[in-house]
């Protein structure tokens, strides 16, 4: 994204008209690449399943071919993990996801969101609501879920499991557990050093606030480990990419220059997340959806050049203090979608985890292949999702691993259920959290 | 439109799981990867699971005169998937079990719907290869690149789909299901009907089963470039490589257009003044074989005034064949339409082919670049052209015309490796004369007398 003056500002982005997205699908020869990518073509072995289908449906909505409100498209919009598998092999760089969320936000202009999806989209827009909600959620959870110490993972418990057995959650589902305390307010709104060598903010996303604040903690604690101030924002709020690959973009939107403003506040100089969805977000899909405002838009583009990955921002922006606390592990390493596809992350959390001392690591095969979760769509089609994940805690298994680590809390959900249902029951964990222990153990 | 009874006695003899309605669905289904072809949706799609429901189908359409058009991937360059008089699209993605490898023979038994990529990982831990190549192997299926007998970039040394399937399962049109071949190396009992099939683009049965050969895998290889300053000096390269007795698993060319458009596309370092690039790859069982095939090519690149560049690890290798890997994504990218041609000619005048491409662009005033299979003459000449604009298309069709006309003029062929399908079929009569084509058409029908297998396509219509 260039930097571009006011004037030249388009009025409305391709999330605001379908028709805008044309040029895009007119970028697409058919000619079937994606097919040996795509997770879920690679389940359900129909062309409708594919990239190449999902444009040539789009076309044909374009085209008047195909009716908008035809339930079968509507089905097959939302029938992918928007995984960007299909973009990195795409030999003329289709930018699927913006064709994806077009068609989707152009569903929603037309039949608005289905009630349930409104009423939780409505709360994110609500950050005080939400957090009481998710809160709630902590307290509530135990009458759903039995807990179980040893992997700090929850199962439904009857009768949730015998109701919700054909969406993924009967009894042998794994969850994390909500945190009654989450993350941001568990640590104070700026964690100072003696003399930092820089100053970051932090953006946690919801799912490190409220699943993982161990993971948080950790990330905190490896920056303040290498001499860097961490500004933790309380007023942040989700990235939005959940409710942006549903279509509502009017509170992504609201999301997006919420969250500009709260960290323009900060005046750091560089923002770091532990998830490859939220980096995301700030890198790409912000800028996206606020090309046609004059004032958020040039901020957004801003912070696009700002926002690494923890991984990248050690080994590539700071060089990280070597970790000396031996942690004699074989480990191997999950590539999430977001973290590798679309923020290109992947050689980074590998450099880390070869400077542990003790750590054995151990490549899977495909270890960029999606490991089902796609945010949502694990509940929504929880059939082909565990297909998906059955194949990659296989992969898991292969490698004799008894840690999987990853770098995107989406996928730790998913992998944590995917090696309990078909695997080896590993240890799944965010990369952030083997160094930090690393750095713990040197003082012992 | 078939009405609604069919349909339902369609569905009931294959079951819900396995037949797509849905406008949706069949819209998926009306086109492949040719270019500036006409779509056609299906009246249905059946995805069949073993030969005995393929066999009820045949039967089922044939009663009904329903066409039937058999589908792999549907990745194919010629039309030869797209539904155009509506009918069954026999889609084989359900089919896609590897049923044996067989390392002590040398052969593996696969359903029609296995990726060549998938056999290709099922026999490697065996050391074994399935030598076919084509541009899409991570995609296309077995079943698919039999019926078009695709060929792929080791053409020139490993030989193409042909020689390697040494059986068949095969539904007739009439519903008999016939097997021949197998796994002996030696076989003449009757006719050779796997060479029949293979190629037949799906116009006399359908393939449910096929027997392949495997090799092992070549130990040793040694990859270089080439870039030469003239078209000559890069075509007397290629005829003093085979000269020299050497024959390289791959030897490509790209041309001029194709270097300057993947510099500017991937920023590798390309010589963008050079006319023509060469990239070689011998390999064997032997490593001082190999490198006595190595310097052989060296010397005559050398020889020729071409500039070279050897790998010596595997990341050197992986960047010398960027520049190909990169040729048609590059090319693709400079318009919203890419026709990508196969013509093919004698390897002795694959100079002339590349001069006369670069002629037919210019005088049609459109953006061609050629690259392809300079060992065994096999060209892509590619345009890039604006489907949008009428008159950029219809210069693109006079030039694709002059493309074929040139290469039977060489003592060439329509097509290497694509095959003709729906593309290509207006030219046939120019390769074979009507003889050629009452031969075609005598062989078709006697094996499909209705014209009920994937009709429209490679065998044309009798003149009315």
């Amino acid at each position: 994204m260039t930097e571009t003056t006011t004037a030249t500002r388009p009025s409305k982005t391709y999330h605001d008209e379908l028709a805008i997205i044309r040029a895009e699908l007119d970028k697409c020869m058919k000619c079937g690449n994606c097919m040996a990518v795509c997770p879920v073509y690679g389940v359900e072995r129909k062309e409708a399943a594919v990239t190449r289908s999902k444009v040539a449906v789009a076309q044909a909505v374009l085209d008047g071919d195909l009716e908008l409100d035809d339930p079968e498209v509507y089905e097959m919009a939302f029938n992918c993990l928007v995984c960007k598998s299909c973009m990195i092999n795409c030999p003329t760089k289709v930018n699927f996801d913006h064709i994806m969320l077009a068609l989707r936000a152009a569903l929603v202009r037309k039949n608005g969101l289905p009630w349930l999806k409104k009423m939780i989209f409505s709360t994110l827009r609500h950050p005080k609501l939400f957090d009481a909600g998710m809160r709630l959620g902590a307290t509530m959870q135990s009458l759903v879920f039995r807990s179980e110490k040893e992997s700090r993972a929850i199962s439904p418990r009857s009768p949730f499991s015998l109701v919700g057995g054909t969406i993924g959650f009967d009894a042998e589902r794994k969850l994390p557990g909500l945190n009654s305390t989450p993350l941001r307010e568990q640590v104070p709104e700026v964690v100072r050093v003696t003399d930092p060598v820089a100053s970051v903010a932090f953006f946690t996303g919801d799912s490190l606030n409220y699943f993982y604040p161990e993971a948080g903690r950790d990330l905190i604690e490896v920056l303040t480990a290498n001499n860097i101030e961490v500004h933790i924002p309380k007023g942040q709020n989700c990235c939005g990419v959940p409710v942006l690959v549903h279509g509502d973009i009017d509170t992504v939107r609201t999301l997006a220059r919420n969250n500009i403003d709260v960290f323009e506040a900060t005046g750091c100089d560089y923002l770091i997340t532990g998830c490859g969805s939220c980096g995301g977000a700030w890198q790409h899909d912000y800028s996206e959806l606020l090309a046609n405002d004059p004032i958020y838009g040039p901020k957004a583009e801003k912070w696009a050049k700002q926002t690494y990955d923890i991984s990248t921002f050690l080994t590539r922006i700071v060089r990280l203090r070597a970790p000396q606390g031996r942690i004699d592990k074989v480990v191997t390493y999950h590539d999430s979608c977001h973290l590798k596809k679309s923020m290109g992350v992947a050689a980074e959390p590998r450099e880390i985890l070869h400077l542990i001392p003790g750590v054995t690591f151990r490549e899977m095969s495909a270890p960029d292949a999606c490991c089902g979760s796609g945010g949502s769509y694990v509940l929504t089609h929880f059939q082909t999702a565990s297909t998906i994940g059955r194949k990659k805690a296989e992969d898991i298994d292969r490698t004799g691993a008894e840690t999987v680590s990853v770098g995107c809390p989406a996928c730790m959900m998913q992998l944590l259920d995917n090696v309990h249902r078909f695997g080896a029951h590993q240890e799944v964990t965010h990369f952030i959290s083997l160094l930090a222990e690393s750095y713990r153990r040197e003082k012992n | 439109m078939l009405d609604k009874e069919i349909m339902e006695k369609l569905a009931a003899l294959v079951g819900q799981d396995n037949i797509l309605t849905g406008k949706m669905d069949r819209l998926t289904y009306s086109y492949d990867a040719t270019a500036d072809l006409p779509r056609q949706m299906p009246d249905v799609v059946v995805l069949p699971t073993d030969s005995n429901m393929v066999q009820a189908i045949v039967r089922f359409a044939r009663k009904h005169r329903i066409p039937i058009y058999p589908r792999g991937a549907g990745t194919n360059l010629s039309g030869g998937t797209i539904p155009i008089k509506q009918g069954i699209v026999l889609s084989f993605q359900k089919m896609n079990r590897i049923l044996d490898v067989d390392p002590a023979n040398l052969t593996a038994v696969v359903q029609p719907g296995v990726v060549i990529g998938a056999l290709n990982a099922a026999v490697a831990p065996h050391g074994l290869i399935y030598p076919p190549d084509p541009g899409t192997v991570a995609t296309a299926t077995m079943g698919g690149s039999a019926a078009e007998n695709s060929g792929g970039l080791r053409g020139l040394k490993y030989g193409v789909t042909k020689n390697y399937i040494m059986g068949m399962e095969v539904v007739l049109a009439n519903g008999d299901k016939v097997r021949f071949g197998g796994k002996t190396v030696k076989n003449v009992t009757a006719y050779d009907f796997a060479t029949l099939f293979i190629g037949s683009e799906g116009t006399l049965g359908i393939i449910t089963e096929l027997t392949a050969k495997l090799i092992p895998a070549p130990r040793f290889r040694r990859t270089m470039t080439g870039a030469f300053s003239t078209l000559a000096d890069a075509g007397n390269a290629v005829a003093g490589i085979i000269a020299a007795q050497v024959i390289p698993a791959t030897l490509e060319i790209m041309d001029r257009m194709t270097i300057q458009t993947v510099e500017n596309f991937a920023h590798i370092g390309l010589p963008t003044e050079a006319e023509a690039l060469l990239l070689i790859e011998v390999d064997g069982m032997s490593a001082d074989l190999v490198q006595a095939e190595a310097e052989a090519v060296i010397q005559v690149v050398r020889d020729n005034h071409g500039d070279l560049c050897t790998a010596e690890t595997d990341q050197e290798r992986d960047q010398l064949w960027t520049a190909r890997r990169n040729a048609l994504p590059a090319l693709a990218s400079l318009n919203n339409t890419v026709i990508l041609e196969d013509a093919t000619v004698p390897r002795s005048r694959i100079t002339d082919m590349l001069v006369a491409c670069e002629q037919i662009g210019k005088k049609y005033n459109l953006t061609l670049g050629t690259f392809g299979h300079a060992g065994d003459g096999n060209l892509h000449p590619t345009i890039l052209c604006d489907k949008h604009n009428e008159d950029e298309m219809a210069r693109m069709h006079q030039a694709v015309d002059e493309i074929f006309q040139v290469a039977l003029e060489f003592g060439g062929t329509l097509s290497g490796e694509h095959g003709i399908g729906m593309a290509k079929m207006r030219y046939l009569g120019n390769e074979l004369g009507e003889s050629g084509l009452n031969l075609i058409r005598t062989i078709k029908e006697s094996l499909d007398p209705d014209y009920l297998l994937n009709p429209g396509k490679m065998v044309p219509a009798h003149e009315v």
